[in-house]
């Protein structure tokens, strides 16, 4: 039994961690896309493509390798998901290829530059809005059963408040990458900003917990009925923790000109790593409620799982290039390291 | 008349997929020419080279953004409109595309972003690497999906078990009957539709005596390539048909328009116009018994026909017959222009000839035509089988209602000729706008790891890159 369970097990932690490693790294390149209207000059916007137009195409490529792990590992699941997704997939996918070729015509566009500044804002921010609908439909739950029919109970004012709450999540993650890569102006909008929306995403992020325990039962239950509530209490309490920290770091980001003396405790790589572990905290609450179940209440990772001839084929290459595909990456953002520059770099 | 959701899907999947393949096989040629190019300036110094590079390498990154872009789409829609499909052959297909994601997406991914925007962060050599690795990371992702399709088409090496596909052996699965013979046809393919979109553009340049040093290296180059790698397609495409005739005989029958059960001495048809219902064709026009010898090596030899099956189990054999017709003609003037390049090239008047040029310079997308045309004879010449002879298209298709898929059909079409519009325009402006002048690339900022110096040189030259 327990070998059965292993690799499955290993498939689903897989996947958690590609859903977890392209919210992290295409959040926060989808949330540039969607703070981009609040940034005004053509210098700016220059700025906010070039901090990201070397990483954007890897970061989507996690959404890719998600998707191909759960076709590969629990084609089941894949099959439901995707077929009662149909309509929030479709939609994000027009989104992520309006923002993703925006980033190939605008530096080489005259005329035409406002319609791809359109693009890949409106694109951006369609992709992520849908990205958190998804996420509301599979925290409230829907009927397997459903593909067939017209319904649309995909949405719902959660689902509709989750996209939204998506969508500021990303737009904070932004923010901290802007204070890290930029300087200046630009550096102090996105602190400002991060501040604002980093309130936000907590008092979503406090709605959607309450609303979800008051929801459903199995979840309250596993929260607050055992001995490991209290290990799961402390996803709050490190979130709390992680959100008053970041509010701090990003005051004092803005109060560098102000008093000189700030500067030494002056952080600006740090928002960006508290945002992903905020992140990481409420991807682990999620996970901590919905656990076994990929399609919640439906079908769980061990009865969607592919059989073990699959995961095991699969076994030697995600142990193999997995390690390789992350230390390429992490060099390719160490030879971009440091602030963006605003000159023509490239080709 | 009843929206037919199945049908939809279908259509959906035809046109999202036939738009993603014109960009792939583009970069896939181009990814490798722009790395030889560079291995060259490299080894030999020559500023040609470089200029070569870098004019291509802007075409490059649209043309691969879009494929990228368009192929995400497709990696959930196996999901989406074939979910019966994806729940079946899940645990077949999916490693296969896990081992796509693994092994080349990522690699493109991470090494594109040096190879475009590195010039001034890397050495010269890393810099090429990093060219080579995206060269690569195309021919290994085309491996992957080839493989995936190919099982599609000659399945092997599994079992099914209560209705599920599951795998006995991988090594079978890969390495599947046709699985050799298509990827090598597709990968020549691709390295001839990225060789003929330099060669026309290098052929417009010369007719319009623009950047003459670049576009005659170009042309040669290319003109070379096609003469060793349009044969050579012919040769594979001719080893290629000998296995379709093995394994899916009745896709051979509709390519080659055979109805009879058996037909001894088959003529090689030029023109005819297939007709299901009649079950013949009307207008035959054909070199007697040329079909039987290609495919048998015997002029007499017999070949299976259409009505050696039931009718559910042809496919519709117009759109197979005339897109045949489409790659091989477009295959021979390939290889006639090759020749005649070569010709000319003897007799010293290449660069001169102004309609030879011209006529080169028509030849940009006879490669993408030639490719589509080749899969529609492949995909349709399927049909209705979706894993030949187990599972059937129809049978797959995810129940949705048929207004949603309408609505997402929509959407593709109107996005797709868009940006299709879109793809053209810059393609277009990016090839009048030229090459980089050769005294800027002496300047170039290649390999300046000095931060402060690059900054400064790159200041330096902004100016005057804002003047166009």
């Amino acid at each position: 039994m327990e070998l059965q369970i292993g690799l499955p097990l290993f498939y689903f932690l897989l996947l958690g961690f590609a859903i977890l490693m392209y919210v992290l790294l295409d959040g926060f390149d989808l949330g540039i896309g969607i703070l981009y209207p609040w940034f005004n000059t053509d210098a700016e916007h220059d700025h906010l493509m070039r901090s990201i137009s070397h990483v954007w195409d890897g970061n989507e490529t996690w959404l890719v390798f998600g998707g191909v792990i759960l076709f590969g590992a629990f084609p089941l699941a894949y099959a439901s998901i995707a077929s009662l997704l149909y309509l929030p997939i479709m939609l994000m996918l027009i989104g992520l290829i309006f923002r993703g070729v925006a980033f190939e015509y605008r530096f080489k566009s005259h005329t035409s530059k406002v319609w791809w500044n359109r693009a890949f804002a409106i694109g951006s921010s369609l992709a992520a809005f849908c990205q958190g609908l998804m996420l509301g439909v599979l925290v409230q739950g829907v009927d397997a059963d459903s593909i067939a029919s017209s319904s649309l109970q995909w949405l719902t004012p959660f689902s509709l408040f989750t996209g939204l709450a998506v969508m500021a999540g990303y737009a904070l993650l932004g923010c901290t990458y802007l204070t890290m890569k930029s300087r200046g102006d630009i550096q102090q909008k996105a602190a400002r900003y991060g501040q604002r929306l980093l309130l936000f995403v907590m008092l979503a992020m406090l709605l959607v917990s309450l609303f979800t325990l008051y929801q459903q039962p199995e979840i309250r239950e596993r929260w607050f009925g055992g001995a490991h509530s209290l290990i799961l209490m402390l996803l709050p309490l490190l979130a709390i923790l992680a959100a008053r920290l970041l509010f701090r770091d990003l005051g004092r980001v803005q109060r560098q000109f102000a008093a000189e003396a700030d500067i030494s405790i002056r952080h600006e790589s740090r928002p960006f790593w508290l945002a992903a572990s905020l992140f990481l905290l409420a991807f682990a609450g999620l996970v901590a409620g919905l656990f076994p179940y990929l399609l919640p209440h439906q079908i769980s990772f061990y009865t969607a799982a592919a059989p073990d001839s699959s995961l095991s084929f699969m076994l030697p290459g995600v142990l193999i290039f997995l390690p390789l595909i992350l230390a390429y990456t992490l060099w390719g953002y160490h030879i971009f390291r440091g602030k963006v520059e605003d000159y023509e770099e490239g080709y | 008349m009843e929206l037919d959701a199945a049908l939809l899907s279908r259509l959906q999947f035809a046109f999202t997929v036939s738009f993603h393949i014109i960009f792939p096989s583009i970069t896939i040629g181009l990814a490798t020419l722009i790395a030889i190019w560079e291995g060259l300036w490299l080894k030999t110094g020559n500023p040609v080279y470089l200029q070569l590079a870098k004019f291509w390498i802007k075409p490059f990154a649209i043309t691969f953004g879009m494929g990228v872009v368009s192929g995400i789409v497709l990696s959930y829609e196996f999901g989406t409109n074939f979910s019966e499909f994806s729940r079946i052959t899940g645990a077949v297909i999916g490693p296969l595309m896990a081992y796509e994601v693994l092994t080349a997406f990522f690699l493109e991914a991470g090494f594109l972003g040096i190879m475009l925007f590195g010039w001034q962060r890397v050495g010269p050599k890393l810099h090429f690497m990093a060219t080579v690795v995206v060269a690569v990371g195309t021919w290994i992702s085309a491996f992957w999906i080839i493989a995936a399709n190919s099982w599609m088409h000659t399945p092997a090496g599994h079992i099914i078990v209560d209705g599920v596909f599951h795998v006995e052996s991988w090594w079978q699965v890969i390495f599947n009957p046709s699985m050799p013979y298509r990827f090598t046809h597709m990968l020549l393919a691709a390295f001839i539709t990225g060789t003929f979109v330099v060669l026309a553009t290098s052929a417009w340049q010369l007719r319009h005596s623009e950047h003459k040093n670049m576009a005659r290296k170009g042309l040669s180059m290319t003109l070379w390539l096609a003469l060793i790698l349009t044969p050579l397609q012919a040769y594979v495409g001719d080893l290629h048909g000998l296995n379709v005739k093995e394994h899916q005989p009745v896709k051979l029958a509709a390519m080659e328009g055979i109805w009879a059960e058996r037909e001894a001495g088959a003529p090689l048809l030029l023109f005819a116009i297939p007709d299901r219902v009649a079950e013949k064709n009307h207008f035959e026009i054909g070199i007697p018994k040329l079909a039987s010898l290609i495919l048998t090596h015997d002029p007499d030899g017999e070949l299976m026909g259409l009505k050696a099956v039931p009718a559910d189990e042809r496919p519709n054999v117009a759109v197979v017959f005339f897109s045949f017709r489409v790659m091989v003609g477009i295959g021979v003037l390939m290889i006639l222009i090759a020749f005649t390049g070569a010709f000319l090239r003897w007799r010293g008047s290449l660069y001169q000839s102004r309609w030879f040029l011209t006529a080169c310079s028509y030849l940009a997308p006879s490669g993408i035509i030639a490719v589509l045309a080749g899969w529609y004879v492949v995909e349709v010449g399927r049909q209705p089988w979706l894993v030949h002879g187990l599972v059937r298209t129809i049978d797959v298709v995810s129940p949705l209602p048929a207004e949603r898929v309408l609505f997402s059909l929509t959407l593709f079409v109107l996005t797709y000729s868009l940006l299709f519009g879109v793809y053209l325009y810059f393609m277009r402006k990016l090839i009048r706008k030229g090459p980089p002048p050769l005294e800027k690339l002496s300047q170039q900022l290649i390999g300046v790891k000095a931060s402060g110096y690059a900054v400064a040189l790159a200041k330096q030259i902004k100016p005057e890159q804002e003047q166009h």
